[in-house]
């Protein structure tokens, strides 16, 4: 029996066949790609919805694929953020590229120190450690005030051209939205990669049945730790793009406001799908905006109706739909 | 009996007052076909978690090929291969059945920390998988959902997942458990054409299972080896009769 009989077998074929690149998968870059010509004026916007897509996506790594539930993945971005804040605003460190490794790399520390302690919980405990943590830091932002600036933040934080030519410009920020699209296309490749991996498929091994992943000798803690790190390395440096981007650095990157809104772009895409991230940043930030607009005193009941309606009839967010749809088509009932 | 895989030398255990087991002395050799039985709460599955390492005996010693693993974690034992099921399934019910597969196999062969080659390229987890699923007749349901089999193939994707472990030492906990009669003899199909050279040890409710498949059987009674033998000493053995086999008659 030789190998090439399996892999060409119908059963094996799904399997095999994951990682291949789908039709479909251009799509999300040719649309950001669009959006940078048609929507010359709303780059900041668009800026915003890259760095949470991102930010969407390190979440999605750890709520969708390893099951670890937290509601303080906004410490990372915030770690990441102040990180490049501080480094610049103290004229220790202002190259962008290096600025973002450096940014991965204490957010990375930060989470696998956390994630060390913090891993050994599971459930409703884990969800209030990750979310004291994350006020914790919060607080520390805000206490140390002669270095972080405190409530009002850092702001004219400046950042060097990107390899020395290309210069941000806060009231043009084209070169800020191919770079941040560029840092989004690595860490989109980085995390699919993972989750296609036997180390991304052991960590769905743990979310669909920790004990089990124990019987079957896996370490199970060791990989949710370097899980959660990796995660962390992503959101810091979704969270050293905005601050780089924005030029500035305050306390909502480490707020539960933050870490609530990812949580519910996720929620909204789909968790565990990787597409959801992209799906739920573009329709939680075009939603909130129109709907800011229309009802400028009572737009997050929109939200609120929008999320009811998602938790009740889509569990698996709007990507979740369109498989469904696609499942009925080729006559499968949809999981 | 030939050379000893996995021992037990006076183990016990003590739940405060209750002693859940006391003084068991086991031995399994290469090969092996053994049966546990005995009546509800006689102790079988904190013997089996004291065999695995899931618990720690408050008595006696474990030994695993020769060497003393009283204290070795249940993932450490696993590598040492020793694998077992569950009397209730525990599977990645949200999965197909040849990843439920997969994962084990790929704990064994060292693929599992890889990040950075699909799981799809790696080509001797998926032959080792299917080969698996083909010996056990899961091979057409592979692409399936848990979800979406009857139970008692499900039970077959329990024993998958420890063979998948490539274990020297087999055990069974109810393989057989809730599967409907209609469905059992699949389950009997399997258990016959397990590999010769490993060691199993069952434990099963189903008489007609035990009987057709042991070639030793140790029964067990309020946490105490009650009687051991060959399935026709125990048959013929008065006191087991009374004890276990009357009452399980009816099932």
């Amino acid at each position: 029996m030789s190998a090439p009989d399996f892999a060409a077998h119908p059963a094996t074929s799904a399997l095999v066949n994951r990682h291949r690149l789908r039709w479909w998968e251009p799509i999300p870059w040719i649309l950001a790609i669009g959006f940078f010509y048609m929507f010359p004026r709303h780059l900041g916007f668009g800026n915003e919805m890259l760095v949470m897509v991102l930010f969407a996506l390190s979440l999605d790594l750890v709520l969708g694929y390893a099951g670890i539930v937290t509601l303080g993945h906004a410490a990372f971005f915030g770690i990441g953020a102040y990180t490049v804040g501080l480094l610049a605003r103290h004229g220790i460190w202002t190259e962008p590229l290096s600025g973002l490794l450096i940014a991965a790399a204490v957010a990375a520390i930060f989470g696998l120190l956390s994630g060390f302690v913090l891993l050994r919980t599971t459930g409703l405990t884990l969800l209030m450690l990750t979310l004291c943590m994350m006020l914790l830091l919060e607080e520390a932002a805000n206490l140390g005030q002669e270095w972080t600036g405190g409530y009002d933040g850092l702001d004219n934080v400046p950042i060097d051209p990107v390899f020395g030519i290309f210069e941000f410009n806060p009231l043009y920020p084209t070169t800020q939205y191919i770079y941040i699209l560029c840092v989004l296309f690595i860490g989109f490749l980085i995390v699919r990669t993972i989750v296609y991996s036997p180390f991304g498929e052991s960590l769905t091994g743990i979310r669909e049945n920790t004990l089990r992943m124990h019987a079957v000798g896996a370490p199970v803690r060791k990989r949710l730790v370097i899980c959660y790190a990796i995660s962390a390395a992503i959101a810091g440096v979704a969270g050293a793009l905005w601050a780089q981007s924005n030029a500035y650095v305050n306390m909502s990157t480490l707020s539960l406001d933050r870490a609530a809104t990812v949580l519910i772009i996720l929620v909204l895409g789909g968790y565990g799908r990787l597409y959801g991230a992209f799906v739920g940043a573009v329709a939680y930030m075009v939603l909130s905006h129109y709907l800011a607009k229309l009802y400028p005193t009572a737009w997050q009941l929109g939200l609120g109706l929008m999320l009811m309606i998602i938790a009740l009839f889509a569990r698996n967010g709007i990507i979740g739909i369109f498989e469904s749809l696609v499942a009925r088509r080729r006559g499968k009932p949809a999981s | 009996m030939s050379e000893t895989l996995l021992e037990a030398r006076g183990v016990g255990k003590r739940f405060g007052a209750l002693a859940a087991a006391s003084d068991i002395n086991f031995r399994l050799g290469v090969g092996a076909r053994h049966a546990l039985i005995g009546p509800n709460g006689a102790g079988k599955t904190t013997f089996i978690n004291l065999l695995t390492g899931v618990l720690t005996p408050t008595q006696g010693q474990v030994f695993l090929n020769g060497d003393d693993v009283t204290n070795v974690a249940q993932a450490e034992r696993v590598k040492r291969g020793l694998a077992r099921t569950f009397q209730i399934n525990r599977l990645f019910r949200g999965l197909s059945v040849l990843e439920n597969v997969y994962i084990p196999v790929s704990e064994q062969l060292g693929a599992a920390p890889t990040m950075f080659r699909p799981a799809g390229r790696h080509k001797d987890v998926i032959e080792m998988s299917m080969n698996l699923l083909e010996m056990l007749r899961l091979q057409d349901v592979a692409a399936h959902k848990i979800s979406e089999l009857p139970y008692g193939r499900q039970r077959l994707v329990e024993i998958a997942i420890a063979l998948g472990l490539a274990p020297k030492v087999l055990l069974l906990d109810e393989p057989a458990a809730g599967v409907p009669s209609a469905e059992s003899h699949i389950i009997l199909d399997a258990i016959a054409r397990l590999p010769k050279d490993i060691a199993v040890l069952i434990i099963e409710h189903d008489m007609d299972l035990v009987f057709r498949f042991a070639e030793h059987i140790t029964v067990l009674v309020g946490g105490k080896i009650f009687a051991e033998g060959t399935p026709k000493e125990i048959a013929a053995n008065p006191d087991v009769r009374a004890v276990y086999l009357g009452q399980a008659a009816h099932g």
